[in-house]
């Protein structure tokens, strides 16, 4: 019972303890036993996501003072139905994107299980943390491990995303610290909640330090969520590096959209007075132009990993869109089309590595080549990816397409083009993805490379979420609905959250 | 002294910048060293300056605010880290791509009118 209560701290630490000890003498160097401690590090992880989730929902926000040091002073750490969605979805996508890994990705290189466990450290870190200071140093954790996956495997190209990846990410964290400071000296404080509730009370020459510092960190959180113009890094990263990374890196964009909720959405939120609403009307423009740019690039894709990666700016410009109408309702379509967006994409990610290796010398581009080994199958897993990525019923893209839409009829004359003609660029790309893919065929090859069972394991236990989600499509929304609201909330002092 | 200070975070800044948006890998590798420079004197002074005040209570009369103090530190160490991944990668980048532009272009070297691949041949 003791322990429970420390179980909003696990989803960090069990990544943290199992990176390190892999890379201790039993484990290091002995791939078999990492796979498999690295597979039951993420079952634990999930489970551990599903009790958060379920405590979240029974008992409301908790806050956790690491070693008891007390708010505002000490590190905090909050679990909320927000973070404790976000937690599951990593845990999901973790797991899928390592058992594809243990396919034979994972030894391209060295260190990839210990590298994979930090990244999954920084990812959660960061939902979880209640402090803005921590939020860095977990962008950072996750950046750093994230440098190290991207050029997993080398290569030319590899080598080449990654440098545009690392340095633009090293100048987004130099800006990130600058806003630090001005928010610190503007608020005197750190902590997320304490932020939310001293906003409305700051005196008049703060309130242009505080208006700046939010803004700064806007240009960081835009950076990672792939918003115009920050955005021009991710097609290029998440398509030249490997498979399995690639998959798992479809969550990262969703740390910045999340970033932007927990910092902009509740700390300048309604209640704040004069620093009331400041980033929706900056973001509202970047945004509407993120998915019209996203749309374009979709149509210019020349294969099907960069149609995938445009794929996923549309999704983050359609997130961006629903955060800068800025209401409750918008927040819990957002969540919703979050979710589904980043299994979707990622599964369309890892099926376009096993396309990849099926297809030769092709690979993945969108040209006359010889037919995939096992056509029905990938074929089939295509269509269902494709099918809930533009949009169509029954899968769960539809279901969070028409909430969007439902949303968003206060400006419907702009929000709804837009959304609705990405929708159709990607039905039409993507059937002439996937016809070129597996009809336009001459020959087959003489050697026929077949996917490897944990590989077709994982792209069904991606697939499968997404029909899931309209099943349990009622649950689901009220679920982000009550994580909307309890965004929204006027926020308390912080020692009665406590 | 805030002017004083102000004004060498402003230039370190100006320079970073400046840095970042050359072309060659080396170049951006020293701007984000030197923002990362400005960006911790920048979180030091986030607290406010005093002269003669420790961050330690009863060490003297007044007390400087301890926490961006806590924060510069763990914004060195992490920005050290940074620094040397950056230059671990500019060097890979090197010998990987044949050249040290952030963009990997070899144009450069046509237009000197050498075939990139002599190019990389002579500095190996």
């Amino acid at each position: 019972m003791a322990l429970l209560q420390h179980l909003v701290f696990f989803p960090v630490l069990i990544p943290l303890l199992m990176g390190t000890l892999l890379l201790f003498p039993f484990f290091h160097g002995h791939i078999p036993r990492q796979r498999v401690a690295v597979f039951i590090a993420n079952l634990l992880l999930l489970v551990t996501a599903i009790k958060l989730l379920s405590d979240s929902l029974t008992n409301g926000p908790t806050m956790y003072m690491m070693g008891d040091w007390q708010a505002p002073f000490g590190i905090a750490l909050v679990n909320d139905p927000l973070a404790a969605v976000m937690l599951l979805l990593t845990a999901v996508l973790a797991l899928a994107a390592h058992m594809y890994a243990c396919a034979g990705d994972d030894q391209k290189g060295p260190f990839f299980h210990p590298i994979f466990m930090y990244q999954i450290m920084g990812i959660n870190g960061a939902f979880l943390t209640g402090d803005v200071f921590n939020l860095f140093v977990f962008f950072e954790i996750l950046l750093i491990a994230s440098y190290a996956l991207i050029i997993h495997g080398g290569g030319k190209q590899r080598t080449q995303a990654a440098v545009h990846y690392v340095l633009l990410n090293l100048a987004g964290s130099s800006f990130f610290l600058f806003g630090l400071g001005v928010l610190y000296s503007a608020f005197g404080t750190l902590n997320l909640a304490d932020m939310a509730y001293k906003a409305p009370g700051l005196d008049q020459e703060h309130i242009q330090l505080a208006k700046s510092g939010a803004l700064l960190l806007l240009i960081v959180f835009g950076l990672k969520a792939a918003l115009l113009p920050l955005h021009f890094w991710l097609p290029r990263t998440y398509s030249y590096t490997a498979t399995p990374v690639a998959a798992l890196f479809a969550i990262m964009t969703k740390v910045g959209i999340y970033s932007i909720w927990r910092v902009h959405t509740a700390v300048f939120g309604d209640h704040a007075g004069e620093l009331a609403n400041i980033t929706p009307d900056w973001l509202w423009p970047m945004a509407w132009l993120t998915l019209v740019m996203g749309t374009i690039a979709v149509l210019a894709s020349q294969s099907l990993k960069m149609l995938a990666s445009n794929l996923i700016v549309v999704s983050a410009g359609t997130l961006l869109i629903a955060l800068s109408i800025n209401t409750p309702q918008a927040m819990s379509a957002a969540l919703y089309y979050l979710l589904h967006s980043t299994l979707a994409s990622a599964a369309l990610l890892l099926i376009a590595g096993m396309i990849t290796d099926q297809r030769g010398q092709a690979q993945d581009r969108l040209v006359r080549a010889r037919s995939v080994t096992q056509g029905a199958m990938l074929g089939g897993f295509f269509f269902i990816a494709a099918v809930a990525l533009i949009g169509m019923p029954p899968l769960s893209g539809f279901v969070g397409k028409v909430l969007l839409l439902q949303a968003s009829t206060d400006n419907a004359a702009w929000v709804w083009p837009p959304l609705l003609i990405s929708g159709l660029v990607a039905l039409i790309m993507l059937s002439r993805a996937g016809s070129t893919v597996f009809w336009r065929t001459s020959g087959s090859g003489s050697d026929k490379v077949r996917s490897h069972p944990l590989q077709i394991i994982a792209v069904v236990l991606l697939l499968s979420t997404l029909p899931l989600m309209v099943i349990f499509g009622g649950s689901l929304t009220e679920l982000t609905q009550k994580a909307a609201e309890i965004l929204y909330m006027a926020p308390q002092p912080v020692a009665e959250i406590l | 002294m805030e002017t004083i200070y102000a004004i060498c975070v402003g230039a370190m800044t100006t320079g970073g910048i400046f840095l970042v948006l050359r072309g060659y890998t080396f170049a951006v590798v020293l701007g984000l060293t030197l923002l990362s420079y400005a960006v911790n004197l920048f979180l030091f002074a986030s607290g406010n300056l005093k002269i003669n005040a420790a961050a330690i209570l009863g060490e003297s009369e007044q007390y400087a605010d301890p926490l961006p103090q806590a924060l510069v530190l763990t914004a060195i160490v992490i920005g050290f880290a940074m620094t040397a991944f950056a230059l671990i990668l500019a060097l890979r980048a090197r010998s990987d791509l044949g050249n040290d532009q952030v963009d990997g272009k070899t144009e450069i070297y046509d237009e000197l009118g050498q075939a990139p691949s002599q190019q990389r041949g002579e500095n190996q």
